[in-house]
């Protein structure tokens, strides 16, 4: 069912924080690895054995039918499912760079710093625009007004929001657009420096032309961070994605190169979705 | 189908019946409302409020009760307070008089306010302080299990419990065991422990209310539990949570039963902050309002001067009371426009 050609596990110690060598074909350096995961909610079993391998810097996208656990599979790459009474990750393990994250030495906090997430829901602080950018920051300890400041400059310029706020830095956030607001979780996102970015169907409350720009917006992104990104929308997997892992019903029915899922796809279920047969 | 049948007659009959019930019922309440208010402002008025500038009577406000005295003197009847009558007699030494005396008839009832309100500011500084730290335990960190349900159970408990039993615990607990008397402290914790329920719960609801969003988004960008909470949670809760003890502020100040036996003295002379040393103030009973009531009500012999305090420390009391949830509707709707999501 998975096509994922399975690999002799590397987790020794000594190797244990390098880059593992890729597990799957077409992705030459791995950020995240994903491996053997089942996942309940309580008793709810929502993912089946999923394994996955996430290439650094290039976008890859989760699609399929609503409940089939893809967002799910994103909130375990932070561990935003701690939250959760009973949410638990039931057998396998999730590794970033070769450190297994769900490992008691790992710190949540640390890991989230270098993971960051844009939810599904807009969800900009009561603050004002500045003050939603420099959050990260001032939480991580920086006090240096001038290292804020040039760190919000960046992030808003990154999020492709700089030229719209730049006059009204110290109004609140809640007086922006919902593409704005958006593309503001974004800035504040990336105003921590992660690593990885994980978005969770950023577009799904947003007119075509604000998701053109946050999509415009993910492919600049790529260049200097891995990214993540659930979607319902096929196109916009098309449009933005390198690699596209396709699920249905908590299980990973196939990843591969986007052209290739889309163009000639390996399963019929893939097919199937894709062309809108069903989902 | 058209004809009036007796039967629809009938039901029409008990239709009408049932809604001038229900109609009653709702004027009832009105009309007592009405009566109470009407009664105690027109009695209470004309203790508080006086004909000539400034037309509040200030005294009454700014005095400590006093006893008042009655005698004939030369045809006409005189009622002085005690100060005046001690007055009086320095001027009329050789006239013998043999009046009678109306306990806290006379004078004011300024340390009944100060009382009051140092008793509202003590308990609910209490209250809040262990209400608000509960609640966040147990809205943010505890996880449903055996001894959140137990605590929970506890806490509808304590909501439940009648105020003269706190104030039989605080007597038991607060005055006897630990020896701290009839004090202000005594009454902050009996009081405290009384609002504690609402406030734990109006602060449970504020802090509900903060979306999940807020919290994820702040833990997403790396930010510890308590970060999140302490800024991003809290702040948009507070307005909510101090809105709703606004409600509890006139809850403490109202109970007579809790502070009978932990808190309020019938009558003192000193003003609270008259004290030989600091830690004094803490062990010290006050006067309080509504006891004052009770006991100018109750415990002294009731005659046509008694009326004046009864009624007019009632008003003030009233006074008061609207006052404090005036303050608590009035920052709850402006707290709900600036906040929205």
């Amino acid at each position: 069912m998975v096509n994922i050609i399975e690999m002799p596990e590397i987790t020794s110690p000594t190797i244990a924080n390098q880059p593992a060598p890729s597990p799957e074909p077409g992705v030459e350096r791995a950020m995240i690895e994903i491996e053997d995961v089942d996942f309940s909610y309580g008793t709810h079993q929502v993912l089946h054995d999923v394994s996955l391998s996430v290439p650094a810097r290039a976008v890859t996208a989760f699609i399929g039918p609503s409940g089939c656990g893809k967002t799910t599979l994103l909130r375990c790459l932070n561990r935003m499912n701690d939250l959760i009474d009973g949410a638990q990750i039931t057998k396998g393990s999730i590794r970033i760079e070769g450190t297994d994250i769900n490992a008691s030495s790992v710190d949540v906090v640390d890991l989230r710093r270098r993971v960051g997430m844009v939810f599904q829901k807009s969800n900009p602080f009561p603050k004002s625009i500045y003050d939603n950018v420099a959050y990260g920051l001032r939480i991580a300890g920086v006090t240096k007004r001038s290292l804020i400041d040039e760190a919000v400059e960046k992030s808003l310029r990154s999020a492709a929001l700089w030229e719209e706020v730049k006059d009204r830095l110290h109004v609140s956030g809640y007086g922006l657009s919902g593409g704005q607001q958006q593309r503001l979780c974004i800035a504040r996102a990336l105003a921590v420096e992660p690593e990885i970015v994980l978005m969770d169907e950023p577009c799904s409350a947003l007119d075509p032309i604000a998701t053109a720009k946050v999509e415009e917006l993910i492919r600049q992104l790529k260049e200097q961070y891995t990214i993540v990104i659930v979607t319902h929308n096929m196109q916009q997997a098309g449009r933005c994605s390198d690699r596209t892992a396709f699920f249905y019903l908590g299980r990973l029915i196939e990843v591969d190169d986007t052209a290739k899922i889309f163009s000639n796809p390996g399963q019929r279920q893939t097919e199937e979705y894709i062309t809108g047969r069903f989902g | 189908m058209i004809a009036v049948t007796s039967k629809s007659r009938r039901s029409r009959r008990i239709e009408s019946a049932i809604f001038w019930v229900l109609r009653l019922a709702t004027y009832f309440i009105l009309a007592c409302a009405t009566y109470i208010f009407l009664d105690i402002g027109i009695k209470g008025g004309r203790t508080v409020f006086t004909t000539t500038p400034p037309f509040i009577n200030v005294p009454f406000l700014t005095e400590p009760p006093q006893t008042l005295y009655v005698f004939d003197y030369e045809g006409k009847t005189l009622t002085l307070s005690d100060r005046q009558f001690r007055e009086w007699k320095t001027t009329h030494a050789d006239v013998e008089v043999n009046p009678s005396s109306v306990a806290y008839s006379a004078g004011g009832i300024w340390p009944c306010i100060v009382g009051t309100a140092l008793l509202v500011i003590g308990s609910m500084a209490l209250a809040l302080l262990i209400g608000i730290s509960s609640a966040i335990y147990l809205s943010e960190y505890s996880r449903n299990g055996r001894m959140i349900r137990l605590v929970r159970i506890a806490i509808l408990n304590l909501a439940g419990v009648p105020s003269i039993v706190f104030g039989l615990f605080g007597f038991g607990l607060f005055v006897i065991f630990f020896g701290w008397n009839v004090s202000l402290i005594a009454g902050w914790f009996t009081l405290g422990l009384m609002v504690l329920p609402a406030i734990i719960t109006a602060s449970e609801e504020s802090l509900r209310a903060v979306p999940q969003g807020l919290r994820e988004g702040s833990l997403a960008l790396g930010a510890s539990k308590w970060q999140t909470i302490r800024k991003n949670v809290l702040p948009y809760a507070m307005p909510g949570i101090l809105t709703s003890s606004i409600l509890g502020i006139a809850r403490v100040a109202g109970e007579t039963a809790p502070i009978m036996f932990t808190a309020a003295y019938a009558m003192k002379d000193e003003m609270p902050w008259q004290v030989a040393r600091w830690t004094d103030f803490f062990f010290q009973g006050v006067m309080a309002l509504p006891y004052h009531i009770y006991v100018v009500s109750s415990k002294i012999p009731q005659n046509e001067y008694t009326e004046r305090v009864q009624y007019g420390g009632a008003f003030v009391f009233l006074f008061l009371v609207m006052l404090i949830a005036l303050t608590s509707i009035v920052l709850r709707e402006r707290s709900r426009s600036r906040l929205s999501w």
